[in-house]
């Protein structure tokens, strides 16, 4: 005969499996729908998608420059660097920077080209929780390369009142 | 008009690449912000920043609210010629603001 104690241990065990199973296929979802940029929430995803379309984006090439542990989330420094030549048949055409939990993915997208000489930008950004911060850069023959990092955010910006 | 600060060098070595620094004041509202009734204050922001070296177009940046408050922003060019930087920032509301730098190349 199963008691009290039985029954909740085998419910929780059923929940535990259930839920298990459930990660595993959102997990593998996430990874099919963008590739490196994976297990991120939907909105960045989709965000990412209308930049780079159906191509794939691989990692490297790129380099995310930010303090891993920000006290005040109202003006962050951000740094992107890319690898590239910067000659007119091999350059950087453009860098997207994405936010995972900020109210909007989009953070800022520019444009370059050959006579930048050197594929690099700084600024300031605001982020809204610890979170993970995703660049992508499109290159002249087309591909995409990717860097993301993990960050966190002590005093959150956006949120508080006025 | 909003204040903008830039700061470009004077003069470069032809070929060289320079840094340009921009910097314009704006409080750049995100509208997720509540006000004291609760009601978020809409968004006014700068979306797009454009930098051109002697009318030809070397930078642009489209922004979003996540852009902290005076966007400054920080990139590069290579020095080809005299002559003079613009930079243009415009946004929500109608803003928009100018801004130009004269450099001499060596």
């Amino acid at each position: 005969m199963m008691n009290d104690h039985d029954m909740l241990q085998a419910t929780r065990r059923r929940f535990l499996i259930d839920t298990a199973v459930l990660a595993g296929a959102a997990g593998i979802g996430l990874s099919l729908a963008t590739g490196p940029a994976s297990a991120t929430p939907a909105s960045m995803r989709t965000a990412i998608r209308k930049v780079v379309g159906e191509a794939s984006v691989k990692k490297g090439r790129l380099k995310i420059d930010l303090p891993p542990l920000i006290e005040n989330g109202n003006a962050v420094a951000l740094t992107v660097t890319a690898e590239s030549p910067m000659t007119a048949d091999n350059h950087v055409k453009a860098i997207h920077v994405f936010t995972e939990k900020n109210p909007q993915p989009n953070v800022i997208s520019v444009q370059l080209g050959p006579r930048a000489g050197q594929a690099m930008f700084s600024t300031r950004i605001r982020l809204a929780d610890s979170q993970k911060v995703i660049a992508i850069a499109q290159m002249s023959d087309g591909s995409f390369w990717s860097d993301e990092i993990e960050v966190i955010v002590t005093l959150a910006a956006c949120l508080e009142g006025v | 008009m909003a204040r903008a600060l830039i700061n470009v060098p004077a003069k470069a070595k032809r070929g060289e690449v320079i840094e340009i620094k921009t910097l314009i004041s704006h409080n750049m509202e995100t509208g997720f912000r509540p006000d004291n009734t609760g009601k978020p204050v809409p968004r006014d922001i700068i979306t797009e920043f454009v930098c051109k070296y002697n009318g030809e177009e070397i930078f642009r940046a489209e922004l979003f609210p996540a852009i902290s408050a005076n966007p400054f922003l920080t990139f590069f060019t290579i020095a080809t010629e005299s002559g003079t930087l613009n930079f243009e920032w415009t946004g929500d509301n109608g803003f928009s603001a100018s801004e130009s730098a004269n450099i001499t190349v060596e």
